[in-house]
C-alpha cells in the first residue's frame, strides 16, 4: 500500500469507526437506565423481595419463646443474653431480660437451629446503621414475661397460632432450605 | 436604554453636569456586565449538570437527580461545597503565580462574550475582527494552565501543564486555518456579518456552501474539542496517568474556577460553530417587530449552541482518550495539511463561483441527510441488538 492510500485509509478508518461508535452510545439515549434507586425511590421496599430465609438481622416472637436458652449456648460469639428465673410462687418460668447484642453478631444462624419453636428468627430487615454501639442492642424485654410452654398438640390460642406455624415454619425450611416442601425426603439434597 | 439614562442624569444621580460619554458608557458596561455574567456562570453550573446526565445515560445510569427539581441545582451544592473547603496554598509552590493562574483561565471564559452575536441587535461589541479576537482570547487558557503547572511545583501539575501548552498551541493552528474558508466566503472577520452572509435554512449555511468548508467545519469542531481539553482529548488532566494534572494541587474555589471556565468554555465553542458554520442567529423574517425579531433569534442561536454542546458531550462519553503521540499526530500530519488543502480549495471555488454554486448546497444537504439516515439505521441495529425496550423519557 502506497503512502497516499494509507493515509486516506487511517482517515476514513477514524471516520467510520468514530461513526459506529457514536451510532453505539446514540442507542443508549432510548434505552431504560438499570440504576435502582435505592432507598427512597424504589417500586416495592428491597426486604419485601428477599427470601423467607434471608438472614438479616435477628428478631424474637416471646409470645413462643421457652426461654430455654438453647440460643444463648449455641452463640459462637456470645451476642445473646438471657435471663430467666422460675417464679417460686406460680412455678412458671419468667424471662426478665432478652437481649441481642446487633453490633456482634456475624448473622451465621446457629442460634436459630435449635430453637424448638422458630421463636428465634433472621428477618428480612438489613438497614441496622446506627450512630452508637449501644443502640445496636436488641432488648426484647422491658417487663418480665412469661416463657411459652409448647402444649401437646395443635396450638388452641387463636393469636399465637400463626406465630407458631410461621416458627416451625422457619425452622422446617431450615432442614431443608429451597423452594421444596418439608415433607419430601431429604435424600436428594445429598447428591 | 438610552430613555434610561436620560432619566438617571436628569434625577441627578451623578452630580451636577456630569461627563456625559463616561456615565453612558458606564452604565452600559455595568449592565451588559451583570446581563452578560449573570447568563455565562449559570450557564457553566447547568452545562454540568445536563453533560452529568448525558453521560449518565450512555453508561445506562440515571445520574445527578436529587438537588432541586431533577437535579437542576446539583451545581450549587458542589459549589458552596467547594466554598466551605479549606484553600491549601502548597509551601513549596510559587504563591503569587499560583493564585493568579485561576484568574487568568476564568478571564479567558469570561472576555469572549463580549463578542457572542447573540442576535442581529444583541451584541456587546460588534469587532471588525471579531472572530480573530474569540480565537486569540480563548488561547489564553494556555497561560494560566501553564502557570497553575509551573507554580505547583509538583511534577504532575508539571506535565500537565505542559501536555496542555503543547495541544493549545498545536491545535490553534488548525482552528486558525479553519477560519479562512468563511472568511474566503464572506471577506470578513466581524462575527455579525459572517452570520449575515447566511441565511436561515441549512443550504445557506457555511457548513454546506462546498466540500472544503464541510470538512473546515469538522476540523474546526475537533480541534475546538481539543483546545477546550475535552476528551478525547483532555491529556492535560488525564486522571488515570496525571491525578488531575495541572488542577492537582488546587483546592476549594480555585479548582472550581478552572473547571466552571473548562465548562463555560463549551458555549464559546457552540458559539463559534454557530456563527461560522450553522448560520448563527439567522430566523426567518417572519415579524417587522424588532424586538420578537431579536427574541427569535436570540432563542435560534442558543439552541444551535445547545445542540453543538450537546454533540461535544455525547462524543465525550463516546470515545476514549488518545495517546500523546496520536494527538500530536492528528494535529499536524491531517488537520494541519487538510486544511491548508480546504483553504486552496475554497479560494479555488470562490474564484470560480463568486456568489456560491448553484445546486452544490442542496446537493451537500442532500449527502449530510443520507449520512443521517445511514446513522439513523446503525442506532435502530444497535438498539434491536440489545434486546431491551424503549424509552424515550429524557429525563427520570
Amino acid at each position: 500500500m502506497g503512502e497516499v492510500a494509507a493515509y486516506i485509509k487511517n482517515v476514513t478508518d477514524a471516520v467510520s469507526s468514530i461513526f459506529e461508535g457514536m451510532a453505539v452510545t446514540a442507542s443508549h439515549f432510548v434505552r431504560k437506565p438499570y440504576t435502582v434507586q435505592y432507598p427512597d425511590r424504589m417500586p416495592v421496599r428491597v426486604q419485601d423481595t428477599l427470601p423467607f430465609r434471608y438472614r438479616g438481622i435477628l428478631e424474637v416472637d416471646l409470645e413462643i419463646c421457652t426461654g430455654c436458652l438453647a440460643c444463648e449456648r449455641a452463640c459462637p460469639i456470645d451476642c445473646i443474653v438471657i435471663v430467666v428465673d422460675k417464679d417460686p410462687q406460680t412455678k412458671q418460668m419468667l424471662m426478665s431480660q432478652f437481649d441481642i447484642d446487633i453490633a456482634k453478631c456475624m448473622f451465621c444462624g446457629l442460634c436459630s437451629e435449635p430453637c424448638p419453636t422458630g421463636s428465634i428468627h433472621h428477618t428480612t430487615e438489613f438497614e441496622g446503621a446506627d450512630f452508637s454501639l449501644e443502640s445496636l442492642i436488641r432488648r426484647f424485654i422491658t417487663e418480665p414475661v412469661i416463657a411459652y410452654k409448647p402444649k401437646k398438640g395443635p396450638e388452641t390460642d387463636a393469636r399465637i397460632a400463626p406465630i407458631l406455624n410461621r416458627g416451625m415454619r422457619y425452622i422446617e425450611e431450615f432442614a431443608q432450605p429451597g423452594d421444596k416442601p418439608a415433607d419430601e425426603p431429604a435424600a436428594d439434597k445429598s447428591a | 436604554m438610552e430613555i434610561l439614562i436620560n432619566n438617571l442624569i436628569q434625577s441627578g444621580a451623578f452630580g451636577k453636569d456630569p461627563p456625559l460619554d463616561l456615565v453612558a458608557a458606564l452604565v452600559v458596561f455595568v449592565l451588559s456586565a451583570v446581563v452578560f455574567l449573570g447568563v455565562a456562570f449559570p450557564f457553566a453550573g447547568i452545562v454540568t449538570w445536563v453533560e452529568r446526565r448525558v453521560w449518565a445515560r450512555i453508561q445506562s445510569r440515571i445520574g445527578p437527580n436529587r438537588v432541586g427539581p431533577n437535579g437542576v441545582l446539583q451545581f450549587l451544592a458542589d459549589g458552596i461545597k467547594h466554598i466551605c473547603k479549606e484553600d491549601i496554598i502548597p509551601d513549596e509552590s510559587d504563591p503569587r503565580l499560583f493564585k493568579l493562574a485561576p484568574y487568568l483561565v476564568i478571564l479567558a471564559f469570561v472576555l469572549p462574550w463580549a463578542v457572542m452575536p447573540f442576535s442581529q441587535d444583541l451584541i456587546l461589541a460588534d469587532m471588525n475582527v471579531g472572530i480573530l479576537y474569540m480565537t486569540a482570547i480563548t488561547a489564553l487558557t494556555v497561560v494560566g494552565v501553564l502557570m497553575a503547572g509551573w507554580a505547583s511545583n509538583d511534577k504532575w501539575s508539571l506535565i500537565g501543564g505542559i501536555r496542555s501548552a503543547a495541544q493549545i498551541v498545536s491545535y490553534e493552528i488548525p482552528a486558525g486555518l479553519a477560519i479562512f474558508p468563511v472568511v474566503l466566503m464572506t471577506g470578513s472577520l466581524s462575527m455579525q456579518s459572517i452570520i449575515k452572509a447566511q441565511g436561515w435554512a441549512p443550504i445557506d449555511w457555511f457548513v454546506f456552501a462546498n466540500p472544503f468548508s464541510f470538512v473546515a467545519a469538522n476540523i474546526m469542531f475537533i480541534s475546538l474539542l481539543a483546545e477546550g481539553n475535552r476528551t478525547p482529548f483532555d491529556l492535560p488532566e488525564a486522571e488515570s496517568e496525571l491525578v488531575a494534572g495541572f488542577a492537582t494541587e488546587y483546592s476549594g474555589m480555585r479548582y472550581v474556577f478552572f473547571f466552571m471556565a473548562e465548562w463555560g468554555n463549551t458555549f464559546i465553542l457552540g458559539a463559534i460553530m454557530a456563527t461560522l458554520f450553522l448560520g448563527g442567529w439567522q430566523f426567518p423574517h417572519l415579524t417587522e417587530n424588532r424586538v420578537a425579531m431579536n427574541v427569535l433569534q436570540l432563542i435560534t442561536f442558543n439552541l444551535k449552541v445547545l445542540g453543538v454542546v450537546f454533540v461535544a458531550m455525547w462524543i465525550r462519553g463516546t470515545l476514549p482518550r488518545v495517546r500523546i503521540d496520536q494527538l500530536m499526530s492528528l494535529c499536524w500530519k491531517y488537520f494541519v495539511p487538510i486544511s491548508f488543502a480546504c483553504i486552496v480549495g475554497t479560494a479555488v471555488w470562490v474564484a470560480i463561483w463568486p456568489n456560491g454554486a448553484p445546486l452544490v448546497p442542496w446537493a451537500m444537504f442532500g449527502l449530510g441527510a443520507a449520512v443521517g439516515v445511514v446513522f439513523l439505521q446503525r442506532v435502530v441495529y444497535y438498539v434491536r441488538r440489545s434486546h431491551m425496550e424503549l424509552y424515550f423519557k429524557p429525563i427520570i
